[in-house]
């Protein structure tokens, strides 16, 4: 177990992370058909940190779903890991977004009946792991919400729910954080705050990151950038000026929250 | 996912909605405390009528004739003489009889007996004596009364050495039986009274056989060997009687049958525990409705949850971790009423012994195996209709659950 999964990772850095080839994904509306991805050529290498933009009905939406295995291309190949999805059964794909995807949304999906601890050890509940309090507790310690893990999400501001959000998508220690519009409900301040966090996690624990987002200046914050229109890419370049944010904005602004 | 945790996260759901809980879990416990307390009487009044039954001892057995044929005390004499057996025979006359002290009447069974029938059918002498075998040779118009009978004519008097008129004939009362219990329902001898079979015959009745011989109506047998000295006790006394009185009669189809006092016990049985299912069966009715409203109330409480479902399944849970989930909280408020129900229903039936709402001799029986019924099909309604809600709940499309608003 341990072996495949130095093997896995080491795959995983010497090639693709996410690799979609002529992924094409069609709904049926009524009479209509609709083509959500229109014959999509996309790599997303291990380790980095990439924004999705376009405006809404591009198709930005269903590329997340499918990458993040909540759903399977109509035709085409997803590779995640070197592995065929759409060849995989309902509860294969469950279990590769329990080991390999971390969630994270705009809205932050919190249970609201469970406290921030709790929504955080949800993820592990479901593969019966063990010191489940512990790995949560360590989770919210990692994005500095630890003091507020006995708090219920209508208790907690909206950075703070966010951040909570973010614990419980890296709790299982997964290869892939998808952000859908993480920062959308937050302020600017507290949005490059959650940046930094995931920037911090990209860096330190080598997560590839994915952050879907209309905000130009968010996605300034990404190594790379694509753009959707009506289901195709239109662009797909490296961002040239990246914005770093230092640990040093961060821990001061952890400690302003505080007050 | 590990069944702590599932259980844990179940009994967290449930008291979310504590009144809605509260109603549903009502629903439940009025139907389990319906089916264990209308069990526990019917098999109050199964036992009931076992027990009065077997007071009698079941080594009891009764001979009669059947339509259009006769039994006479010749036979009676044939089955006591058997010189192989050791049987205690005590013929029997019955017929419906007015008595009437100082001008106060009431109607009893009268029955024609002999000495032995006091030992044959347990019977227990209050006070005075019963019918002696002098009685019967010199037809002597003497009565036993039982008690019910002397209760109802003499109140608290002694009724020894009285004179009552039976059919328009003066008898003495020499005895009084003592309570049987069971009232007169199931045919206690509460409620007959007890003269000599001769008296009976040629003062009271007076059916003849065409062969002039005294007719009898039913002959108790009591087939348990008195002889210390030889063993004289018989395989299969039914069987035994019955190829004494067929060889005295002579005919090709028995003219008579042959009840084992068993016999008659299982028949009461098989009668008795319909009436147990039936009493369950309509209490059931109520706990199926109580199923009912869990049904309905998982179906809102998916609904409602549409968009936790699409979280826990984004996070990784599994079709069968939802459908646990869900099937785990209609079972848990299923079981949790048949429990609270059980206890409830244990109460009512208890109340009705204290209160003695059915009489001073009826007693409701709980047994554990009612208990246990009530308490499966509690666990199996919340199972059966946790089922739908659950698969509901584990079919959503948690892309379309996440959106849900």
């Amino acid at each position: 177990m341990v072996l495949n999964d130095r093997l896995d990772r080491l795959v995983g850095e010497t090639s693709n992370m996410i690799s979609l080839q002529n992924v094409t994904k069609t709904y049926q509306i009524g009479p209509s058909l609709i083509k959500a991805l229109n014959n999509v050529n996309l790599s997303i290498e291990a380790g980095e940190m990439v924004a999705v933009m376009g405006p809404s009905g591009s198709g930005k939406s269903t590329l997340m779903n499918i990458v993040g295995c909540l759903d399977v291309p109509t035709a085409g190949t997803y590779l995640l890991k070197d592995r065929k999805v759409e060849e995989l059964s309902e509860n294969e794909l469950a279990d590769i977004r329990s080991t390999n995807i971390g969630f994270i949304f705009q809205t932050y999906n919190l249970l609201p009946r469970l406290t921030a601890l709790a929504n955080v050890e949800l993820p592990l509940l479901y593969d019966g792991s063990k010191n489940t309090k512990t790995r949560a507790l360590e989770a919210l310690e990692k994005v500095g919400i630890d003091d507020r893990k006995n708090h219920k999400p209508s208790e907690l501001s909206g950075g703070q729910q966010q951040r909570v959000g973010i614990a419980r998508a890296l709790v299982k220690n997964p290869s892939i954080i998808l952000a859908d519009e993480p920062t959308g409900n937050l302020d600017s301040k507290t949005g490059i705050e959650i940046m930094g966090i995931l920037q911090d996690l990209n860096k330190n624990s080598r997560i590839t990151v994915v952050v879907v987002t209309h905000e130009e200046e968010i996605a300034n914050y990404n190594d790379r950038v694509i753009t959707f229109r009506d289901g195709s890419i239109v662009s797909d370049k490296p961002v040239s000026d990246k914005i770093l944010i230092s640990d040093k904005y961060l821990s001061n602004r952890a400690a302003n929250n505080e007050n | 996912m590990k069944i702590k945790s599932v259980f844990l996260m179940a009994i967290f759901s449930v008291t979310a909605n504590k009144l809605r809980t509260f109603l549903t879990l009502l629903g439940i416990v009025i139907g389990v405390a319906a089916v264990i307390s209308l069990m526990s009487i019917g098999r109050g009044t199964q036992q009931a009528i076992t027990a009065q039954i077997e007071s009698l001892g079941t080594d009891l057995l009764f001979v009669s004739p059947k339509t259009g044929a006769n039994l006479t005390l010749a036979d009676a004499d044939l089955i006591a003489s058997d010189p192989r057996s050791d049987f205690l025979v005590a013929p029997q006359i019955s017929a419906p009889a007015s008595i009437t002290f100082r001008g106060e009447e009431t109607s009893a069974v009268v029955n024609g007996v002999t000495g032995a029938y006091g030992s044959v059918r347990n019977l227990e002498i209050g006070s005075g004596h019963f019918i002696s075998p002098a009685h019967v040779k010199n037809r002597n118009e003497v009565v036993v009364l039982g008690y019910q009978v002397a209760k109802d004519i003499f109140d608290e008097r002694l009724p020894i050495n009285e004179y009552v008129s039976i059919n328009g004939r003066r008898f003495n009362v020499i005895g009084v039986l003592e309570e049987k219990g069971g009232g007169a329902r199931f045919g206690s001898e509460d409620g007959q009274i007890f003269v000599p079979l001769t008296t009976a015959y040629y003062r009271l009745t007076s059916e003849r056989t065409t062969q002039g011989e005294i007719s009898v109506s039913t002959i108790n047998v009591q087939s348990i060997s008195n002889s210390d000295l030889v063993d004289k006790t018989v395989e299969d006394p039914k069987e035994y009687i019955s190829d004494i009185l067929r060889f005295s009669h002579r005919t090709v189809e028995d003219d008579f049958s042959v009840t084992n006092l068993q016999d008659v016990i299982n028949t009461l049985n098989e009668a008795t525990a319909a009436l147990v299912v039936l009493l369950g069966s309509i209490a059931g009715i109520s706990l199926f409705v109580g199923g009912i409203g869990i049904m309905n109330i998982m179906l809102v409480s998916v609904t409602e949850r549409t968009r936790e479902i699409g979280i826990r399944k984004a996070l990784g849970a599994k079709k069968r971790d939802i459908l646990g989930q869900f099937i785990t909280e209609a079972v848990l408020i299923s079981v949790t009423g048949g429990v609270i129900g059980a206890s409830f229903g244990a109460f009512i039936s208890y109340s009705i012994n204290r209160l003695r709402l059915f009489g001073p001799d009826f007693e409701t029986v709980i047994t554990a195996d009612i208990a246990i019924l009530a308490l499966t099909v509690a666990g199996v309604i919340g199972l059966f209709f946790g089922i739908y809600p659950a698969a509901r709940a584990a079919k959503l499309n948690p892309i379309d659950a996440l959106r849900y608003e």
